[in-house]
């Protein structure tokens, strides 16, 4: 029997707002432990929440870029649950009224575009983290660090309409380049920033009914989704044609042992209990609001791929590479601005930068060379100033060391020669020292002149213009004619 | 003593703050035995005492200078404990101060000591508290009510000028009913609620006990104000409360809603809420019988909101990060169930389980959804009733104060204590309790006023006349 695979997704995203959704301490990562605490997001007895408007703000951001409707009233409700990092025995969290709902976004898939529905956006805090298992924790212990606690998320639930893990994939790296194309996260996934769950189940094709589903969680990493997503796939079929019932759990990912574990059946059996919070009002958002923010929104990625093929004439796979992550279209146009040059810039991030970026593990914000570095570097070649193959080697050493390319180009003496009276010194010499190929050129072996121009070239260690070296040789090769 | 009184005394330097305060202190020790206060740091009261002498003095005093003021232990004065009544937080120590305190603060009030409650605000005798029952001070056999009884206590016994109670169903206008002193439970969002330990969120108001209307107009303008760290707060104007003690109530409209008149009522408290009633009638206020035809669902919709809310409030009291836990715990789980059944008084268990159980899937709807639609119906009488009237006038409590015990068997009985005040919560409407009479064993009987919402000054001025025109004698 062929089976049909079913995938939603809830992807939770930390929004970058300076303080944390309900308090004033600050919500940017790291920090030590319980450093970045206040009396609201401890849950010390007597205090409110109150919330931060930017939160407001950035789930409105979201919910535009994905099409969703703002909803006019929202509510924020309370998630009953214990557990250590979470201050107050409860999340405030949304449940009846979402800020966001009925929603879509497109994907790319092998057979061409698919709209993917989601559900709703909803708003809420984040928890904070157990200790338990670094060497400082004694085993039988567990440490609090609140820092995370009220760092503000927005989950994003999509429809259950994704088919394989590639469109889920997919959908996971188009919600990844959106939130960063908006700055409300930095999309990170192994620094959880952004997390995903997801729901599966099969059913026989032409089934219309939904089969029982399975629930994935911790999954650190975009590949992670996709390889999770596979494996519990084919534990389903095989499940399902060995006759076994799949039944309905939460599973873990181990992405080590590449396996999902099933969690004890204690540990999700939760009954929330949600209620409205009776300590915030409803967040009312006007008309006036949605349209601030959405006169406010960035160039979202699929204009800026198609400006890329419109003002710079870009191949439509190159716009679409270099728009995949913000950052590196960001770094791109600043390259564009300085060299003049879209083409070369394209051709030197494409290939060079990406090239750098991919062996060194790395992404463009910690690249050393700045994109205006790189411009100018660019133009120096187009100008003829440094020769295309010097330049890589500039770059090589700047990637590695952090130093300018112009610094490099004059610590080293690499400026192009081009001045004529110098290079017809060279030529000369070469001319006098190569008779057998001069004869062989005169004989009309017009080909030897390659030769030539590489010994000028050797002579000069590489720093000769060859196009001037070219243009000398012949003249001088046809005085002796 | 009031503290209009006191600071004209203080002002014509009859008498020393700080003396003012000894005696206060005097009151506190000689009165130990009533259980009133939980804390009380004398050597930082005198101290405070010669420091505010110094500023009247000097004439830099604030509006509150010379007051002396007790606390419920349910509101977080910085580095100072808050025990809220209950062993779960005995040792907890709070980094902040609640607005309602800053406030006072500023004005330099004196805050005397914390006083004892029901555990969390539960209860209506005051014999919920994990650090004993509190003793009516008019007959020591007696409840002082709750759960602000030892600030109504601490009021009616002089050993406080003025204390801060909170209401979540009648816990201050009830219990200064059994006491005989006057308190105010403001409209719902008039009071900031930040670092008021929470009981039921949306119930919950800070509000003044005192001898006098006026005393307690004064407080409320103090204390009073939309404050950013609690959304909840409404960002009204503050009238000059003490203002609108004019005397004037000629022409108002005043109503009595019949079900609050119907039988359960005690027959001398009838009699002397009528007496009061005729009093206003003869000074030209126009009396008329309006209905709040839900008043009968008001007890139900109100445990069940409550006790849902409760059950959320208190799930942070969980032995993990500060508070009392269980010693030689095995897990996790253990060390939550242990902290909790140990650290929690049987009252608050009680209703904890209530609460989870009318949020618990499958009943949501029959009991926490059917609650708030119950209380919507509520606002909507009290809407359609001041259409007609200016303010409500009603008994606080169906009994004068009872037997220590009486009612500690029977959770139903002690709920129903509350029939006249927790619909003013339902509805977030100011409501007041002042003395107007005895019964036969010489107990103080409240009569409450109830306000339209934000409408302080109403309820104030016909408080305000109702105790210049009183005159109460004890029958005895």
């Amino acid at each position: 029997m062929e089976y049909e695979v079913v995938i939603g997704l809830e992807i939770h995203s930390q929004l970058q707002t300076q303080s944390k959704i309900f308090s004033y301490s600050s919500a940017a990562f790291g920090g030590d432990p319980n450093s970045k605490v206040d009396p609201v997001c401890l849950g010390l007895p007597g205090v409110l929440p109150v919330l931060n408007k930017q939160v407001v703000n950035y789930a409105m951001r979201m919910g535009l870029a994905t099409n969703c409707k703002i909803a006019p009233l929202s509510i924020f409700a309370r998630k009953n649950y214990f557990y250590p990092d979470s201050p107050k025995g409860y999340q405030i969290s949304q449940f009846e009224e979402p800020i966001c709902e009925h929603g879509y976004l497109d994907i790319e898939t092998e057979n061409g575009k698919k709209r993917i529905g989601i559900t709703r956006i909803h708003l809420e805090e984040d928890a904070g983290k157990s200790v338990h298992s670094e060497t400082f924790v004694a085993a039988n212990e567990t440490l609090i660090d609140v820092n995370r606690c009220g760092t503000p998320l927005i989950e994003i639930v999509s429809e259950p309409d994704m088919r394989s893990p590639q469109e889920a994939y997919a959908f996971l790296t188009q919600i990844r380049q959106i939130v960063q194309y908006l700055e409300i996260c930095d999309g990170n996934m192994e620094e959880g920033s952004l997390r995903c769950d997801a729901n599966i189940s099969i059913r026989p094709k032409g089934q219309t009914e939904l089969g029982v589903k399975t629930e994935l969680k911790n999954m650190n990493s975009f590949r992670g989704v996709e390889k999770a997503l596979e494996y519990e796939i084919s534990r389903q079929i095989t499940c399902a044609k060995n006759g076994e019932q799949i039944l309905q759990q939460t599973l873990l990912w181990d992405a080590d042992k590449n396996v999902a574990i099933p969690m004890r059946s204690k540990e999700f059996s939760h009954d929330y209990r949600y209620f409205p919070d009776p300590d915030l009002t409803p967040v009312m958002i006007s008309d006036d609001w949605i349209k601030k923010i959405e006169n406010s929104l960035p160039e979202l990625p699929k204009a800026r791929q198609n400006r890329f093929v419109e003002s710079y004439k870009l191949p439509p796979y190159d716009a679409e590479v270099l728009t995949d992550q913000k950052p590196l279209a960001d770094y791109f146009e600043k390259v564009v601005k300085t060299s003049g040059d879209a083409k070369q810039a394209s051709n030197w991030v494409m290939g060079e930068v990406m090239r750098y970026l991919k062996e060194g593990d790395s992404d463009i914000n910690n690249f050393k060379v700045s994109p205006e570095n790189l411009g100018l570097l660019i133009k120096s070649v187009s100008e003829g100033a440094v020769n295309a193959k010097t330049a890589k080697v500039v770059l090589s050493e700047a990637v590695e060391t952090g130093k300018s390319p112009e610094a490099i180009i004059t610590e080293k003496n690499l400026v192009q020669i081009s001045d004529t009276s110098e290079l017809s010194e060279q030529v000369k010499k070469v001319l006098a020292d190569n008779p057998n190929e001069v004869e062989k050129f005169l004989g009309g072996k017009e080909q030897v002149i390659g030769f030539l121009v590489g010994q000028v070239m050797r002579a000069t260690r590489g720093q000769a213009n060859p196009k001037v070296v070219n243009d000398i040789l012949r003249e001088e090769l046809v005085k002796l004619k | 003593m009031n503290f209009k009184n006191v600071r004209l005394k203080l002002e014509n330097k009859e008498t020393s703050f700080e003396n003012l305060v000894k005696q206060y202190l005097d009151k506190i020790e000689k009165g130990v035995q009533l259980n009133a206060f939980i804390f009380v740091d004398k050597e930082a009261a005198l101290i405070k005492a010669a420091e505010i002498d110094k500023k009247l003095e000097n004439g830099t005093a604030g509006k509150l200078a010379g007051l002396v003021l007790a606390v419920k232990d349910n509101m977080a004065i910085k580095d100072s404990q808050v025990t809220c009544g209950s062993k779960i937080l005995e040792n907890f120590v709070s980094p902040y101060n609640a607005t309602a305190i800053e406030k006072l603060l500023a004005e330099d009030a004196l805050i005397i000591g914390k006083t004892n409650m029901d555990e969390f605000a539960m209860g209506s005798s005051n014999e919920n508290s994990y650090f004993g029952p509190v003793k009516n001070p008019v007959d020591n056999s007696r409840v002082p009510g709750g759960s602000s009884g030892g600030s109504c206590t601490a009021v009616a016994a002089e050993m406080a000028m003025a204390a801060l109670g909170s209401d979540t169903g009648g816990s201050i206008r009830q219990p200064a009913s059994f006491c005989g002193v006057v308190g105010l439970k403001p409209t719902y969002g008039r009071v900031s609620r930040y670092g008021l330990v929470a009981f039921a969120s949306s119930f919950d108001q800070i509000g003044p006990i005192t001898n006098t209307v006026y005393d307690a107009a004064i407080l409320l303008e103090v204390i009073a104000g939309h404050d950013k760290r609690d959304s909840t707060s409404a960002p009204v104007t503050v009238p000059k409360f003490s203002k609108a003690l004019d005397g004037n109530i000629k022409g108002l409209k005043i109503g009595l809603p019949k079900e609050y008149f119907s039988e359960g009522l005690d027959s001398e408290i009838r009699e002397s809420i009528e007496n009061t009633i005729k009093i206003l009638e003869e000074n030209g206020a126009e009396i008329l019988e309006v209905s709040l035809p839900n008043t009968e669902y008001g007890i139900a919709a109100y445990y069940i909101l409550t006790t849902a809310e409760a059950s959320s409030n208190l799930s942070r009291y969980d032995g993990a990060r500060y508070g009392y836990r269980a010693e030689n715990v095995e897990s996790l789980e253990d060390m939550y169930v242990r902290s909790r059944s140990e650290g929690f008084g049987n009252e608050v268990k009680r209703r904890i389980m209530l609460g989870t159980y009318v949020l618990s899937s499958g009943y949501y709807d029959a009991y926490y959804r059917k609650g708030q639609q119950v209380r919507t119906l509520i606002k909507n009488d009290f809407e359609e009733a001041f259409k007609q009237c200016d303010c409500l006038i009603t008994p606080t409590t169906p009994s004068t104060a009872f037997k220590m015990d009486e009612k500690t068997d029977d959770p139903l009985a002690m709920y129903l204590s509350d029939v006249y005040t927790v619909s003013v919560n339902l509805a977030g409407l100011p409501g007041m309790s002042l003395p107007c009479g005895f019964d036969s064993n010489n107990l103080p009987i409240g009569v409450q006023i109830i306000g339209k919402q934000f409408d302080e000054e109403m309820i104030l001025r016909v408080g305000d006349f109702l105790e210049k025109n009183l005159a109460l004698k004890t029958t005895g």
